[in-house]
């Protein structure tokens, strides 16, 4: 018999094209994805070196961080943006890589797109020049963010040099109660194991608070894995991931085939983990942070914390830059704190279910007066489908504007912003200073938290939401 | 890729902790499709006031931090985004090396790509460089050969590195080139694969 070994081991082995000891190993990268603003350099270094992209087929890519999610039968205004864009369509010409444009019924955020067109698929090796690449880990890939040198690499070789990560294992027992979702747990974890927690490691979600996610929630867990400082999250296929991708377009030819094989990649009884750590679902409440990481998060009932409540000396600094930054007063409770704008969307939480759970909590409702709350469908598809589902008209009757697929306000490189000191619920994945606008303040919450801030205008517990029929 | 052997430097301290890139190069300068001419842009909005002004509290902005070459920080530097502008507006600057208690992977990795070196060092260590570079302009010299961080008035230390990255540091490799060696293996790994490497 062969040792136990985990999923990360096994599908790090399968790809190991060579590696002499002592050094990196030169790992096979079966799926790349490109956008536009972190492949621009790449493509010109090799254009300067005279190199080829040796699989184009292998890569796909996408415009989705610039664009406007307003009318998108106009061109782009800001210059660069559009400029940028504009490379992106070349160099996809220019070296025979597939690109899904603006005006493609499958553009979208690119980690959006990769599992909605099956191209995402269990045991594959999958980067992008974009942290947040770890979502495709849901499906039990190893999926990883690089930068752009790397990105060049990977055109010109289709293979990474990389260190060996070691294995983190975050198990989660028993079952989130409701009102409770991925994004709370996610949130909960990053900050039980810190910001850098889980740096060096590659992650992989066990137990059974997991296991019960469906696939859409497992790529916002996975999506978040960054945030607690690991390159990569992953979580076991199973009968949920392939019921998820039988039919889509990319999907194997003998799928059957393909479930079989997949069934061999789950970790093994008795694998061993470099550190493991287990959390109860039951310690799970919906959550709201308060600072500016994602690591200062709390429960939606608890107050703002006050430096002091910290023994470090680094993190009473931090804290009170956080706060400061923030405009928030340690004591408040956070239900308190009364917000300007929602934004629903991103490649977090940007998905078909996270509409319907949004739209479930704003049916029958107003937003608040004074806020403004927008919808941005994480792809062209999950838009066409929330329209179809007439979701579009219960944001719209609600006061909410709908708008058309892209990153948009989760980091703000398009017109959709943050003016200086205005307050968001936001179900993106970042509250950094200034990430959605300069001065801006960003709280990152879940979709239907997200909704009923929107409505109530300040943070509420959804737990007590009434829905309507 | 540019040289690494030895730098002397003055130093930049930041007693912060998570500095994210979001922080060293705000995405509005992310649209931009080349990969130089980001120095001005470092640390924008720490940087600068609203109105365009240098803002006199910042790290960067004191007068013993001018032409600072070694930026030293406190634990997960470079968090957040994979951007690799962050590294290219460092070194645009001017920053060949920064030294923290510990740095996030994708900007660690996206460091070696540009000849800037990343050092980790230990707590009291790091605690030591800040109370040195307290004052008036602090130099260091960094030597990636000896692996070590040494001042003028006495101060040595030492710093782990993985061999493999210190050489391409200290020759200056490319790696695309390097891998491109192996190119028989990838193409035997890849006929090996055919099969699941068919994209439908």
């Amino acid at each position: 018999m062969s040792e136990p070994r985990t999923m990360f081991e096994k599908i790090w082995n399968e790809h190991i094209v060579y590696q002499e000891p002592n050094k990196q190993a030169v790992l096979y990268i079966d799926l790349q994805l490109v956008h536009e603003v972190t492949s621009p350099q790449a493509f010109e270094g090799l254009r300067l070196s005279g190199r080829k992209v040796r699989r184009p087929e292998l890569t796909i890519a996408t415009p989705d961080h610039n664009v406007p999610t307003t009318d998108r039968q106009l061109p782009i205004l800001d210059p660069i943006s559009r400029k940028q864009v504009e490379t992106l369509r070349s160099n996809c010409q220019e070296f025979g890589i597939t690109l899904f444009d603006l005006d493609d019924p499958r553009q979208g955020v690119v980690h959006i797109i990769g599992p909605e067109q099956g191209l995402t698929l269990p045991g594959m090796t999958i980067v992008c020049g974009d942290s947040h690449t770890a979502t495709h880990g849901a499906f039990g890939s190893l999926a990883f963010g690089i930068g752009t040198s790397e990105v060049e690499h990977v055109l010109a070789t289709q293979t990474l040099l990389q260190s060996k990560p070691r294995t983190l294992e975050l198990r989660v027992d028993g079952r989130l109660a409701p009102g409770v979702t991925a994004k709370d747990l996610i949130l909960y974890l990053i900050g039980q194991i810190g910001t850098a927690g889980g740096t060096g490691y590659v992650i992989e979600y066990t137990g059974e608070a997991i296991l019960a996610l469906s696939m859409e929630e497992r790529m916002t867990v996975c999506n978040m894995s960054i945030e607690a400082g690991a390159r990569a999250g992953m979580i076991a296929p199973d009968a949920v991931t392939a019921d998820y991708l039988r039919g889509r377009n990319h999907a194997p030819a003998d799928f059957e085939a393909a479930v079989k094989r997949w069934r061999s990649l789950p970790s093994d009884a008795g694998a061993t983990f470099d550190t493991s750590r287990v959390f109860s679902a039951a310690d799970i409440a919906p959550q709201v942070t308060w600072g500016t990481n994602p690591g200062h998060v709390l429960p939606v009932t608890a107050k703002v914390p006050q430096p002091s409540d910290f023994e470090d000396e680094t993190e009473r600094r931090s804290t009170a830059r956080a706060l400061e930054y923030m405009g928030l007063t340690p004591g408040t409770p956070l239900q308190n704190v009364d917000i300007d704008r929602v934004f629903i969307g991103s490649c977090t939480n940007g998905r078909i279910e996270d509409l319907r759970a949004a739209a479930a909590v704003a049916k029958g409702h107003q937003v608040a007066e004074n806020v403004n709350a927008m919808v941005v469908p994480g792809s062209s598809v999950v838009r066409d489908q929330a329209m179809q589902e007439g979701l579009h008209k219960v944001f719209e009757q609600a006061g909410f504007e709908w708008r058309e697929a892209g990153c948009s306000m989760c980091l703000a490189m398009n017109p959709d912003k943050l003016s200086p000191g205005e307050r968001c619920a936001s179900t993106s994945n970042r509250n950094f200073e200034g990430r959605q606008g300069k001065d801006g303040r960003t709280h990152l919450v879940s979709p239907a938290m997200a909704a009923a801030s929107a409505i109530r205008g300040h943070f509420v517990d959804i737990r007590d939401w009434e829905y309507s029929k | 890729m540019q040289v690494f052997r030895q730098h002397c430097g003055i130093v930049v301290t930041m007693d912060r902790a998570d500095v994210d890139t979001d922080q060293i190069i705000p995405k509005q300068f992310l649209k931009r499709i080349e990969r130089s001419g980001f120095e001005e842009f470092l640390f924008f909005d720490w940087r600068y006031d609203d109105s365009g002004a240098s803002n006199p509290d910042f790290e960067l902005n004191q007068p013993n931090a001018a032409g600072a070459g070694i930026l030293i920080a406190r634990r997960n530097f470079g968090c957040g985004s994979s951007r690799e502008h962050a590294v290219w507006a460092l070194e645009n600057y001017g920053i060949r090396v920064v030294i923290a208690e510990s740095f996030a992977d994708i900007f660690y990795s996206n460091c070696f790509q540009n000849g800037v070196l990343p050092i980790v060092l230990p707590v009291e260590q790091i605690d030591e460089l800040f109370r040195r570079a307290s004052g008036s302009p602090y130099a260091l010299t960094v030597d990636l050969e000896q692996k070590t961080v040494c001042d003028e008035e006495g101060l040595n230390l030492s710093f782990d590195i993985d061999d493999f990255r210190r050489e391409c540091l200290l020759q200056g490799l490319d790696n695309i080139a390097q891998t491109l060696q192996q190119e028989s293996r990838i193409s035997q790994y890849e006929e090996r694969n055919a099969d699941r490497l068919a994209r439908n």
